[in-house]
């Protein structure tokens, strides 16, 4: 796109083309980039957010986390419906309880829910907070506004996204070449080197992560297919979409046309419709606390020979302390991506012991499957520790890449800005928004998670003041970084980051969660996580803020006075 | 991309007009593949759900490519027809299969 309308070849047209769809939605971007890959930890941030949840502290033993919280059930519900249990894992130190109330109202709202201290069966009461499940709404539905709003501007961001990248490709015909090629303290080369190493270095992970979050939003984004094919009823392909994914509720195996209900609605309506009629058939209640052992030694001995080895991850009561009722047994994790996290099911008669139903794995088609994996891979759902942790990597190196990209517009322009001896207004403008986003951003998270301790416990809106405060925490960085000279603004702000960031392992044990010292010995890996996440930020932050004080003295000694619109401004 | 801070009119207008079927055209085009293979899989053989699913999976890579033949094109004209022609042919196509599945329907 020459200005004189000269042809020009596709390198200099993608060139343009990735630089203004990069740029134009670059800022929001960031923000979903960076709080999505805080969200590769969301439970181990909703962990970290509700220290109270610190003190639970599982056995080794499975079978007596189970029979102490079945027990617990006993006593917190005992006329519910059904029981669902999430046994404590390498990311939760609780047994996380849901159940459906006789009478309750379809869907969510009739679900009720309480954390239970593994060790004792005892409910926790916990502060009122989102915890990470702000930072993880945020990354693809912003705040404040209507879901399907905000998951549009998301959604068009994303595209513009994945027309940046692979323009970006087509661009660098000699791409991974210059991976190899850094070339430091050159000014704007440096920064074009730092974008393309990180671009190039997770490229794979770009690309999966763009493509899926499309795919993650396309009910919304893109709803013509279906409407086409479904006789505008595209409600109806959502479904049978859905009940073809048995991540959804299990019944996998209906891939007839017409099934009528998605997922766990319908099946939990069935449920209760179940329940009530036989509330006054006799028959003994069973003593579910002694008789889960034994299964749970079953499930074990039959994942095992099936080629897998899963402990139990969640156990579902049907009708508990009635007549005829059923414990389902569900591995923690899965073996397959393509399945969307369905794990092996085992169904037992609570009265006899004896294994009642052996649902099959569904077979997803090829359609669906593939869908699955991007799904899933976006997802990082039931990623081991390890692929977690690359997840993690691969998202902080994405959205340095982002960061750069727009630093480098900046850059970029410098020479411009000194032969007009003036700085543009949209110049600065950019200049300012970049400051203010990419480290007020992580500022405002920083806020957000000192306040999560500071807010008193018993305070009207809590959970809604923490959010409060991460915007006004953001705000604040913005205002700062109009109102002080770049690199200054930079430089302060990082330091900030740095020091909130790095404290909040302190923070932890003094306001009532597990210090590392503790969380380490006590092998709670999910609170070990949190922190060393957090000091793994801090450092990046520090690194900047080091590499801007450096970089300052040698400047400051060749020209002192120097006028401060001057190229030190915008090189951060 | 200029050393001038001002640029012509005219190149802005041009600059417009592309990012207009770019963004607009790319998605119509895309929706009208979306609409037009949903439809046309399932006269393969493929499941109804699958094909939806396939069909809107891919829309996603023809948007992406429309947007890069829209600026990669040597003339405005040329980036035009290039997004107006393929989404008439889908839409045609989509009339063609929709007036045959409706009537089994």
């Amino acid at each position: 796109m020459r200005p004189d309308s000269k042809p020009e070849g596709i390198r200099q047209s993608m060139s343009w083309l990735h630089t203004w769809t990069g740029i134009v939605p670059g800022w929001l971007l960031y923000a979903v980039f960076f709080t999505g890959t805080l969200s590769y930890f969301l439970d181990e941030v909703n962990l970290w957010m509700k220290p109270e949840l610190h003190a639970s502290v599982p056995a080794a033993d499975a079978a007596r986390i189970a029979a102490v919280a079945l027990a617990g059930m006993g006593k917190l519900a005992p006329d519910a419906n059904s029981w669902t249990l999430e046994l404590p894992n390498e990311r939760q130190t609780t047994v996380s309880a849901t159940w459906r109330d006789r009478n309750a109202p379809a869907g969510r709202a009739g679900t009720k829910r309480a954390e239970l201290d593994a060790a004792t069966g005892e409910k926790i009461d916990t502060r009122e907070t989102r915890g990470g499940s702000f930072l993880y709404r945020f990354h693809f539905e912003l705040h404040a506004m209507d879901r399907t709003t905000g998951r549009w501007i998301v959604g068009i961001a994303t595209m513009f996204m994945f027309v940046a990248i692979i323009s970006g490709v087509i661009t660098h015909k000699k791409i991974f070449a210059e991976f190899f090629t850094f070339r430091p303290k050159k000014g704007q080369r440096s920064w074009l080197d730092a974008h393309n190493a990180t671009a190039v270095l997770a490229l794979p992970f770009h690309i999966m992560i763009t493509f899926s979050g499309l795919l993650l939003l396309m009910a919304t984004l893109m709803p013509w297919g279906a409407d086409a094919a479904y006789d505008g009823n595209a409600q109806a392909y959502n479904m049978e979409r859905r009940g073809m994914a048995p991540g959804g509720q299990g019944q996998g195996q209906g891939q007839g046309e017409q099934r009528n209900a998605g997922g766990r609605e319908g099946r939990e309506g069935g449920r209760e419709g179940r329940g009530g009629r036989s509330r006054d058939g006799g028959g003994e209640a069973v003593d579910l606390a002694a008789a889960i052992g034994p299964m749970l030694a079953q499930a074990r001995t039959e994942w095992k020979n099936g080629g897998s080895n899963h402990e139990v991850g969640r156990i579902t009561v049907n009708r508990p302390n009635k007549p005829g009722a059923t414990v389902e047994l569900r591995a923690h994790g899965s073996d397959s991506l393509t399945t969307r996290g369905a794990s092996a099911r085992l169904v037992f008669d609570a009265a006899t012991g004896k294994i009642k139903e052996r649902p099959p794995l569904p077979t997803p088609s090829a359609a669906s499957a593939f869908g699955n994996v991007f799904a899933s891979a976006h997802m990082g759902r039931f990623a081991g520790p390890t692929v977690r942790w690359l997840l993690f990597l691969s998202g902080v190196v994405g959205t340095a890449m982002v960061a750069t990209g727009l630093v480098l517009w900046v850059v970029k322009r410098a020479p411009e800005r000194r032969k007009l001896g003036r700085t543009p207004f949209g110049h600065r403008l950019v200049e300012v928004t970049n400051t203010g986003v990419i480290t007020g951003l992580a500022l405002a998270t920083g806020a957000y998670f000192w306040l999560n301790r500071l807010l008193p416990v018993e305070l009207a809106e809590r959970a809604a003041w923490e959010i409060n405060g991460f915007f006004l925490a953001w705000l604040a960085a913005l205002v700062h970084a109009a109102l002080r000279p770049a690199r200054a603004a930079w430089l302060e702000q990082c330091i900030a980051v740095a020091v909130m960031f790095v404290l909040l392992p302190v923070l932890n044990p003094l306001t009532g969660g597990h210090g590392l010292d503790r969380s380490i010995a006590l092998g709670q890996a999910g609170i070990v996580g949190f922190d060393f996440a957090m000091l793994a930020i801090a450092a990046l932050f520090g690194w900047i803020a080091r590499h801007l004080i450096r970089k300052d003295r040698p400047l400051a000694k060749a020209a002192p006075g120097a006028a401060p619109a001057e190229l030190t401004e915008v090189t951060p | 991309m200029s050393k001038k801070t001002s640029l012509p009119a005219a190149y802005r207008w041009l600059v417009a007009s592309r990012s207009v079927a770019a963004i607009f055209g790319g998605y119509l085009l895309a929706a009208a593949w979306a609409a037009c293979m949903s439809l046309w899989l399932q006269k393969t053989g493929m499941a109804r759900v699958d094909a939806v699913t396939t069909a809107t999976m891919s829309s996603f890579v023809v948007h992406l490519c429309a947007a890069i033949w829209v600026f990669a094109a040597g003339t405005t004209q040329r980036a035009w027809i290039g997004i107006v022609l393929p989404a008439a042919l889908l839409a045609a196509g989509t009339w063609l299969a929709g007036a045959g599945a409706g009537g089994a329907a």
